[in-house]
C-alpha cells in the first residue's frame, strides 16, 4: 500500500546468515570452546517448596576433577531493587535466588548448587556428592489456590502491591494493578447486551530448539570473557556486573548465533554461574542445559485467569468492557500481567473500560517474556467474548470488529492515544480475502480473531564503516533471532544507494558497539534499524564532505544519488560523480577513514494488529481438531524483508495454535512437572498443519524513516481466539479451558450433548 | 559411555551365549531407536555389554510362505517390511501398526522385535500383531520355543522371556479369502508421538458376514490387550451398528488405563470404543476388496 518505491526495500534477497546457518559452519551457544575448559552442572531442587537446612559440598570438593563447588554463599546479597529484563521487570534480589536458591527452594530444578570439573561424568558423579538437608514445606501449583488464604506462602516478606489499604499480611498477590477509563458502572446501564465468561490458560514453553549455553572465562586480572546464547548480551553483561559485583566494562559478552529465544533468552540462567565457576576455579567453564532443565527451570510464559464483561447496543456498538486477569509469576513476582491488561482491549474504542490485573506467586519456575508477554492471555478472553457477541448479535464477526475498531486518535484504556494504525485496513483486508470469501469446506467451520501489541523502541547504537575498497560494514548491537541482519542491510543499502551485497552487516559484542537494549518488543528492526539508517546517513554527510574537498567546493553543494557523490547544481561546478569506492580510495588524503554512527532512544513504536482466519474440523469422537486452512493477517507498517516478515507471521500463528490446542505444562500431586520433554509437550509437528498463508497490510509508521512496525509478536495474539472461535462454530460448544487438547474438547462435548439433546 | 562391550555374533546361538556370558548386563541391539536413546539418556550405565543381532541372517529376513502366511526376522526394519513386493497386500494392518514406530528415518532401522521387547503398553506394532494372532519364535539356552505374541509382555518394561531368551522372528498365519486387517491409533498430534490408545482389528468376511475375527487394545492395560469379547460380538454379525456397538462396549469393559500427561480413564476408554468401531470398518473395507 505504500506508495514510495524503493530499490532494495521490499525485497527478498538471501541473509547474510543464511550459508552459515545451511552449512552448519554457524556457531550456537553450546559450539564454543576454549582450551583447558572445565564443563559446568547444576544441582537442582527435587522438591517444588522446601527450607534448606544445610548444604554439605565436601565429597564433591575431594572428588578428583572437580575444580570449583559453589553454591548461594558465592553470590553477594542484592538490594530489592527492580530493573529492565527484556519486556519483562526483574528484581535483583530476586533473579540472585532464582540463579542460586538460597533460604528456600520455590519449585523443583531451582538451582542449589553448582560444580565445574574436567569431564562431564565427574561433574555429574560430583552433583551426586552434594548433600542437601531439605525442610519440604507444603507447596501451590495453581494461580486460583495460591490467591485464597491460607494458601502455603512462598515470600514472608510479600506484601500486595497497588492496594490502599496497604496490606498488614503477607500473601502470594505480588501486585495488583488497574486499568480505567469513563464510567464503567454508567457504561453498562447503556448496554442491551451484556456477554460475561471465564476463561483459564495453562502455562506454555517459548520451545526454542537450541538449550541456554554459555562459556565464561575470567582471567587472573579480573577481565570477563563470556559467549552466550542470548537475546541480550548487554542485558547478560549487566546482570553478570550487578549479581557478581564486577565492574561492567571488565565483563566482554559476545552473543553466539541463536537458536530460538521468543522472549526466553532475555534473561540469565548459566551465565553469572558459569562466571562465578570459572573466577574459583581459574579456569574457563562451559555450560549447556539439557532439554529437560531448560522445561524444569527456564521460560515458561504463564498461565492464568480471565473474566472478561463486554456490554453492547444492538446494532452491534460496545459501549463498557470489564476485564479481569490473575496471571502466575512463577516463584517470584513479575509476570507480564501489566501487558496483559493494557492490551486487553487495544484493538477497540470502547468509551468505558475497567481491567483489574493480578501479579500471583506460585511453586513453578519463574516466568519469562515469551511473545508479546500476557497479550495472547486476555486475547483469549476478550476475542472469546467478543466472538460470543457476535453470534448472539447474529453479526459477522469481522462487521463487529470494524464497528468497534481502534483508529488514529482513539484513547488507550492504559493513556497513550494512537497515532496512525492499520487495524481497520487489516480487518478489511480480511473480508476481502480470498479465505474469507471463500466457503469453508464441507465439515469445516470458521473462526476469526484479533490481536494487538504495542512494539517497543528504546536504545539502540550502531556504527556503518566504509572499508578501502568502498564495500560496507554496518554494525548493531543486537542478536538476530528473525532475519534482522538481513533487514538492516537492506536499509543501509537502501541509504546509500549500493547493491545489497555490497553491505556486511555484523553483531557487535558489548564491548565493541554501544548499549543496545534487547532484541524483543519486536525492536530490533525499528529501533536499531533507526539507528542504522542514522549511522548510514551520518556516514553519508562525511562522503559529501570528502567529495567537495576533492572538489574544493562547500560540502553543501554536493548531493548523494545512487551510491555516488554529485554536485547539487551547475552552479557548483561540473565534476563527474564520485563513487563510494572513489571516495574510499582517496580517504587518506581528504581526512582519514570514513565512518558514521549513531545512539538514540527511539520513540514512535508502531502499534502492530493482527487479524487470523482459520478453518477447521472437529473430530466428535475423539475430539482431535483438525486445521484445514489458516490465514494470519497482519499491519506490518512497511514489510522490509518480505520473506522474513512472513515468517514471523507463520511461526507466531503455529505458536499460537499450539498453545490453543496442546501446549501445557502438567505437574503430579508433588509439584513436579510430569512432561518436560517434545514428546510429551506437544508442540505441533510440520504434518499437524497446512501452510500458513499470509496477508500483510502496510499502513506505515509515521515515526520511521521507511515506516517499520515491529512484527514478531502481534502474530501470536489472535491464534488462540481463532481456534476456539472456529471450535465453537463447528461443535456448538464454547471452550472456555486451554489447551483444546483432545480429552478437553471430548469431555466438553460429552458433557453437552444430552444437553444439547434436551434442548 | 566408557566401559560398554559390543559384540555382534553371526548365529543366534552365539548371541544367546554371549547374553547368557552377561549375566543380566547384556542388551540386544537390533535397530538401536529404543537402546541408543536410553544409552543417550544415560539409563544404559557403563557394564553393559551390546549384542548385536543384524549380521544374523534369520533375524533380517522375510519369507512369504503363501496363502498369506509370512516368517519375519524380529530385526526386520519396518521400511524393508514396507517395501516387500506381498507383505502390503497380505498384512496391511500389521504393516500400517509397524510404519507407525518412530518417523521415517526411524523405519530405516526400527524393527517389531524392538518395538516389542521394549516392553510399552503402547508400542505400536504389538496390537496389530496380536490381532494377527502372530506366533512368536524364541530361542534360548533351554532350545527354541514358540509362542503366541500376547503372552511376551508382562508389564510396563516386563517380558516373560527367560534370562539369555532372544526373539527370533515372528510368523504371521495363513488366513481364508476374505481377511483382512487394520491399526489405528489415537495421538494427539499428527506424527512424532506416543500412542493414548491403539486398536487392532484383523476378520474375515463371506458374503457380508464376518466369520472370524480378533480384536486387541494397546496403551489401556499394563500390557496390550487381546480382546476375545470384542471378536466374539463381530463374529456371526454383518458388522451393522449394533454389532459395532457390542465389539466397541467389550473394549471399554476390558480398559484398565491410567489419567497421565497422555490421556484420561474416561478418554482412554471412550477412545477404544471409538478406534474399535472404526478399525474393524477399515478391515472390513479391505476385505471386501479382496
Amino acid at each position: 500500500m505504500s506508495k514510495q518505491k524503493y530499490k532494495w526495500v521490499g525485497t527478498r534477497p538471501d541473509r547474510p546468515d543464511g550459508a552459515d546457518k545451511v552449512t552448519g559452519r554457524a556457531r550456537f551457544g553450546a559450539d564454543f570452546n576454549m582450551p583447558g575448559q572445565l564443563i559446568g552442572k547444576v544441582l537442582r531442587s527435587p522438591h517444588a517448596h522446601a527450607r534448606i537446612k544445610s548444604i554439605d559440598t565436601s565429597a564433591a570438593e575431594k572428588l578428583p576433577g572437580v575444580k570449583a563447588v559453589v553454591t548461594s554463599k558465592d553470590f553477594p546479597e542484592q538490594p530489592n531493587l527492580v530493573v529492565p529484563a527484556g519486556e519483562m521487570q526483574v528484581n535483583l534480589r530476586d533473579i540472585t535466588r532464582n540463579v542460586m536458591a538460597r533460604e528456600k527452594v520455590l519449585y523443583e530444578s531451582h538451582p542449589v548448587a553448582a560444580v565445574a570439573a574436567t569431564t562431564d561424568s565427574i561433574a555429574s558423579a560430583a552433583l551426586a556428592l552434594i548433600k542437601v538437608e531439605y525442610e519440604v514445606l507444603p507447596h501451590v501449583i495453581d494461580v486460583a489456590e495460591a490467591m485464597k488464604d491460607g494458601a502455603p506462602l512462598l515470600h514472608d516478606h510479600l506484601i500486595t502491591e497497588g492496594v490502599k489499604p496497604v496490606p498488614t499480611k503477607a500473601s502470594n498477590i505480588a501486585k495488583r494493578i488497574d486499568n480505567l477509563k469513563g464510567d464503567i458502572d454508567a457504561g453498562f446501564k447503556q448496554a442491551e447486551i451484556v456477554v460475561e465468561r471465564d476463561y483459564t490458560t495453562q502455562p506454555v514453553h517459548q520451545g526454542y530448539i537450541e538449550p541456554h549455553a554459555c562459556l565464561a572465562s575470567m582471567a587472573e586480572d579480573g577481565q570477563v570473557q563470556l559467549w552466550s546464547t542470548t537475546q541480550g548480551h548487554f542485558q547478560v553483561r549487566g546482570f553478570c556486573s550487578r549479581l557478581l559485583n564486577i565492574e561492567t566494562s571488565q565483563i566482554r559478552v559476545t552473543p553466539t548465533e541463536i537458536g530460538g529465544g521468543f522472549g526466553g533468552k532475555t534473561v540469565v540462567y548459566l551465565e553469572p554461574v558459569a562466571v562465578i565457576l570459572s573466577k574459583k576455579s581459574g579456569k574457563p567453564v562451559k555450560m549447556v542445559m539439557s532439554r529437560d532443565e531448560v522445561f524444569r527451570a527456564s521460560g515458561p510464559a504463564p498461565g492464568g485467569t480471565v473474566h472478561v464483561k463486554i456490554g453492547a447496543k444492538k446494532d452491534g456498538t460496545i459501549v463498557a468492557a470489564e476485564c479481569t486477569i490473575a496471571l502466575q509469576a512463577g516463584a517470584f513476582p513479575g509476570s507480564p500481567v501489566a501487558p496483559a491488561c493494557w492490551t486487553s482491549f487495544a484493538c477497540y474504542d470502547i468509551p468505558n473500560i475497567k481491567v483489574v490485573g493480578y501479579d500471583v506467586v506460585s511453586n513453578r519456575p519463574k516466568v519469562a517474556a515469551y511473545r508479546a508477554p500476557g497479550a495472547p492471555i486476555s486475547a483469549w478472553g476478550v476475542e472469546s467474548t467478543v466472538d460470543i457477541l457476535a453470534q448472539e448479535l447474529r453479526m459477522d464477526p469481522i462487521d463487529l470488529r470494524l464497528k468497534n475498531a481502534a483508529k488514529k486518535g482513539t484513547k488507550t484504556s492504559y493513556g497513550p492515544v494512537f497515532d496512525t494504525i492499520g487495524f481497520v485496513e487489516t480487518l478489511q483486508a480480511a473480508k476481502n480475502s480470498a479465505h474469507y470469501k471463500s466457503k469453508p469446506k464441507p465439515g469445516m467451520a470458521r473462526g476469526v480473531a484479533a490481536g494487538f501489541w504495542f512494539n517497543v523502541g528504546a536504545d539502540s547504537s550502531a556504527a556503518a564503516h566504509v572499508a578501502e575498497d568502498g564495500t560496507v560494514t554496518v554494525i548493531s548491537g543486537n542478536p538476530d533471532i528473525g532475519g534482522s541482519r538481513a533487514s538492516l542491510a537492506l536499509m543501509a543499502a537502501e541509504e546509500l544507494g549500493v547493491d545489497y551485497s555490497k553491505v556486511r552487516p555484523v553483531i557487535a559484542d558489548t564491548s565493541s558497539i554501544g548499549f543496545n537494549f534487547v532484541t524483543g518488543g519486536s525492536r530490533v528492526t525499528f529501533a536499531t534499524g533507526l539507528a542504522v539508517v542514522n549511522s548510514v546517513r551520518d556516514m553519508v554527510r562525511e562522503l559529501k564532505v570528502r567529495a567537495a574537498k576533492t572538489w574544493g567546493v562547500d560540502p553543501e553543494g554536493v548531493i548523494w544519488e545512487n551510491g555516488c557523490a554529485k554536485p547539487a547544481g551547475s552552479n557548483v561546478g561540473e565534476f563527474e560523480p564520485l563513487s563510494l569506492a572513489q571516495l574510499a580510495a582517496t580517504a587518506g588524503k581528504t581526512g582519514g577513514p570514513i565512518n558514521g554512527h549513531n545512539q538514540l532512544n527511539a520513540q514512535g513504536a508502531g502499534p502492530g494488529f493482527g487479524v487470523h482466519i482459520v478453518d477447521l474440523a472437529v473430530d466428535r469422537d475423539t475430539g482431535i481438531v483438525e486445521i484445514g486452512r489458516y490465514t494470519a493477517l497482519q499491519d506490518v507498517g512497511t514489510a522490509i524483508h518480505p520473506s522474513y516478515v512472513e515468517g514471523q507471521m507463520q511461526g507466531g500463528a503455529v505458536q499460537g495454535i499450539g498453545w490453543a490446542l496442546n501446549e501445557e505444562y502438567i505437574y503430579n500431586a508433588k509439584g513436579k512437572l510430569d512432561n518436560a520433554g517434545f514428546l510429551d509437550y506437544r508442540m505441533p509437528v510440520a504434518s499437524d498443519l497446512p501452510m500458513i498463508e499470509t496477508i500483510i497490510v502496510e499502513v506505515p509508521n509515521p515515526h520511521h524513516p521507511y515506516g517499520v512496525r515491529g512484527v514478531g509478536e502481534v502474530p501470536i495474539v489472535p491464534p488462540l481466539a481463532t481456534v476456539g472461535n472456529a471450535i465453537a462454530r463447528a461443535t456448538g460448544v464454547r471452550m472456555t479451558e486451554l489447551p483444546m487438547s483432545p480429552p478437553r474438547v471430548s469431555a466438553a462435548l460429552d458433557e453437552a450433548t444430552p444437553r444439547m439433546a434436551a434442548e | 559411555m566408557n566401559g560398554i562391550e559390543y559384540s555382534a555374533p553371526r548365529t543366534i546361538d552365539e548371541a544367546v551365549g554371549a547374553l547368557v556370558a552377561a549375566k543380566g548386563a547384556g542388551r540386544i541391539l537390533a535397530g538401536g531407536t529404543d537402546l541408543l536413546v536410553q544409552m543417550r539418556a544415560g539409563f544404559v550405565k557403563p557394564g553393559s555389554i551390546i549384542v548385536d543381532i543384524k549380521k544374523i541372517a534369520e533375524m533380517t529376513t522375510i519369507e512369504d510362505k503363501g496363502g498369506g502366511s509370512f516368517k519375519f526376522g524380529a530385526a526386520v526394519s519396518g521400511m524393508q517390511l514396507h517395501d516387500h513386493p506381498t507383505f502390503k497386500k497380505a498384512w496391511p494392518g500389521v504393516l500400517e501398526a509397524i510404519n507407525l514406530i518412530g518417523s521415517k528415518q526411524i523405519q530405516g532401522r526400527a524393527s517389531a522385535g524392538g518395538n516389542l521387547c521394549n516392553a510399552s503398553p503402547a508400542a505400536d506394532s504389538v496390537p496389530a500383531l496380536v490381532a494377527a494372532g502372530a506366533i512368536v519364535t524364541v530361542q534360548g539356552p533351554k532350545g527354541r520355543r514358540e509362542v503366541a505374541v500376547e503372552k511376551i509382555p508382562a508389564g510396563p518394561g516386563r517380558m516373560t522371556l527367560e534370562p539369555g531368551e532372544i526373539v527370533v522372528s515372528f510368523t504371521l498365519p495363513a488366513r481364508p479369502a476374505g481377511s483382512s486387517d487394520a491399526y489405528l491409533r489415537l495421538i494427539p498430534r499428527t506424527e512424532m508421538d506416543i500412542a493414548v490408545v491403539g486398536c487392532g482389528v484383523n476378520l474375515t468376511m463371506k458374503g457380508g458376514t464376518c466369520t472370524a475375527a480378533r480384536v486387541s487394545l494397546g496403551a489401556v492395560a499394563p500390557t496390550v490387550l487381546l480382546v476375545e469379547a470384542a471378536g466374539k460380538a463381530l463374529v456371526g454379525s454383518k458388522l451393522d451398528a449394533e454389532a459395532l456397538e457390542a465389539a466397541a462396549a467389550a473394549c471399554r469393559a476390558v480398559c484398565k488405563p491410567i489419567d497421565d500427561k497422555r490421556g484420561t480413564i474416561v478418554y482412554r476408554t471412550k477412545i477404544a470404543g471409538v478406534l474399535c468401531k472404526r478399525a474393524t470398518t477399515i478391515a472390513a473395507q479391505r476385505a471386501g476388496k479382496k
